[in-house]
């Protein structure tokens, strides 16, 4: 693995100390007492464990249980929308992100996300797709440099070698499933330490899709990855750790069991994630 | 309801009736419709086109467009009135773009959603159907005479700025309102500020639709002959402003001086006129629309 230029530049500038003096690598979270409101109601109630390093992670449940919400909640993306508020605590390496002293910007270097539906800046190039997280920091980078952090993110996520001669195309001309990987790939040019994936694969193609699984798989050594996903196979294929999430009749997501992939398909503890995953709810 | 009941049973009254040829007819219908729709306003056009050129293509000549205006229609010409429509709408243009603009990300982007912003939303609507007149009343008494500018050149293009900033604001919050949300989420995701993800992210994308909207209110501004005669600019001038204090005239106030004298050689170069104000304010909406072109490749290939 080459020097991680990008980090460097970022680290170096982090207000937060005690951001700034964990370790480097692939990064814990803990999740405490999460609940999340839009407005009076109520989306997520007491959510409780630990998202453990370079590992992924993934969160199943029923359409309407929250998922999308919870995993918005580990970036600070939840609170952008109006009347949305979150209490309980999410620990990054031990530090709380929503500690009123931190920059949500600054989480969200840290913590990537990749959306369901691949969104790369039509208005930009591929090249200047992937640089864009870094440009945000670092307004002139020497061209050389930004030429291997291009090359290397792209090889990160599986696309170099399909784009390495259209770079200065549109990253709207690309097909769906190069346009999620460009996404993936500006993600980690602003090397974070933890991938939130919200639904990644669930407007692509069978094809595309398997490509994205076996990138996740590759990425998990340098990345916390956690990742959202209705489709159960998925997550049997892809899983370290699952989630299980229900909600109830007052449409309030909450945590049913948590443990490892294996544990979960195999010899659930709970009666409600044994229905879900033979198909008798959901 | 059971199953079979949904299905269509031949021969009863719940048959499924796809009646193609009536939905076929409905259809050819309203594509005729809209074609006499089309040509009522290309007819329109056409005419006016047609009949201007027929009166003012014998004036045309670089003498025209050298000359000063005259009382003799021979030696007749609209130097001042070109050079003082160039001069102001490229003021318009510089003053009310970014003006405009910046309202409509403070508004759509910035801004809480609030009573005061829906009134100030509300009034702004309102003050796009306010008279053009109103306007030359207000620059009348602010610009020309409070900040003492005088019916200059920058007074008048102050006054035509402030007729088109509630177009230019509506329009450019309307494109805003069209870049999809994700767009947003992808700029915060990656540590973006609000400033960052409107500036670098959202502004670009909307820069299409706010252009059109842009091009359509200079095209109003470039017309107006009614604020600019209430804030006193003159109708016969045999020199060109100098500085942006100078008085001035525009070409529609050339026309409608020429038009309203009973000599038919001046209606001639009011014809003229018109056809040298159409080839303005097209070259002006090229620009811009060659500006949007570039700008649309770069979004959608």
């Amino acid at each position: 693995m080459s020097e991680p230029l990008v980090s460097v530049t970022v680290r170096q500038r982090q207000p937060e100390p005690a951001l700034a003096q964990r370790e480097t690598v692939a990064a814990s979270m803990t999740v405490e007492r999460l609940s999340a409101f839009y407005g009076q109601f109520q989306a997520l109630a007491d959510i409780t464990f630990p998202i453990h390093p370079a590992a992924v992670t993934a969160v199943i449940g029923p359409s309407g249980c929250g998922k999308s919400t919870f995993i918005r909640c580990l970036n600070r993306l939840h609170e952008l929308t109006p009347g949305a508020r979150v209490s309980g605590r999410v620990l990054l390496d031990g530090v709380d992100i929503y500690d009123p002293a931190i920059d949500p910007a600054r989480v969200r270097q840290l913590i990537g996300m990749v959306f369901q539906k691949p969104n790369p800046f039509p208005h930009l190039s591929v090249y200047d797709n992937v640089l864009a997280g870094i440009r945000l920091h670092r307004s002139r980078i020497p061209k050389p440099q930004a030429d291997e952090i291009v090359e290397r993110s792209l090889r990160a996520a599986a696309l170099w070698d399909e784009v390495k001669d259209k770079l200065g195309a549109p990253g709207s001309s690309l097909s769906g499933g190069q346009q999620q990987r460009l996404c993936i790939a500006r993600a980690v040019a602003i090397e974070p330490e933890v991938l939130l994936m919200d639904e990644p694969t669930s407007a692509l193609d069978p094809i595309a899709t398997y490509r994205i699984e076996e990138l996740i798989a590759e990425l998990k050594q340098r990345y916390t990855i956690v990742i959202v996903t209705h489709n159960m196979q998925q997550a049997a294929r892809i899983a370290d750790y699952v989630a299980f999430f229900l909600a109830g009749e007052e449409r309030t997501g909450r945590l049913i069991e948590f443990d490892t992939a294996e544990q979960i398909f195999t010899n659930p503890k709970r009666r409600e994630t044994e229905e879900y995953i033979t198909g008798k709810i959901g | 309801m059971t199953g079979t009941q949904l299905r269509p049973t031949v021969g009863t009254d719940t048959e499924f009736q796809p009646r193609l040829s009536l939905r076929r007819k409905v259809g050819a219908v309203f594509g005729v419709l809209t074609v006499v729709a089309m040509a009522i306003g290309l007819l329109t056009l056409g005419t006016l086109i047609v009949d201007v050129v027929r009166d003012g293509w014998s004036v045309l000549s670089w003498d025209f467009i050298r000359n000063f205006p005259s009382r003799r229609p021979s030696e007749a010409g609209i130097r001042s009135a070109l050079i003082g429509t160039v001069y102001v709408m490229v003021l318009v243009a510089v003053i009310a773009f970014p003006l405009g603009v910046s309202a409509a990300v403070y508004l759509e982007e910035f801004a809480p959603k609030n009573r005061l912003t829906s009134f100030i939303e509300l009034n702004i609507s309102n003050l796009a159907a306010v008279p053009s007149i109103v306007y030359g009343l207000l620059g009348l008494g602010i610009f020309v005479r409070a900040l003492t500018l005088g019916p200059s050149v920058i007074a008048g293009a102050l006054t035509l700025s402030l007729l088109i900033l509630p177009i230019i604001i509506i329009a450019s919050r309307e494109a805003l309102r069209a870049v999809p949300p994700s767009i947003r989420e992808a700029g915060y995701a990656l540590g973006a500020s609000r400033w960052q993800t409107v500036r670098m992210f959202v502004l670009p994308v909307a820069m299409p639709g706010i252009l059109t909207g842009t091009i359509l209110a200079l095209s109003r501004a470039i017309g107006e002959t009614a604020p600019l005669i209430t804030i006193g600019a003159l109708t016969y001038i045999a020199f060109t402003p100098k500085s942006l204090l100078d008085p001035f005239t525009v070409l529609p106030i050339q026309i409608y001086n020429w038009v309203s004298r009973p000599q038919p050689a001046f209606h001639q170069l009011a014809a003229g006129g018109i056809i040298i104000l159409l080839a303005v304010l097209l070259s002006f909406n090229a620009l811009a629309i060659v500006l949007r072109a570039r700008l649309q490749r770069q979004i959608r290939d």
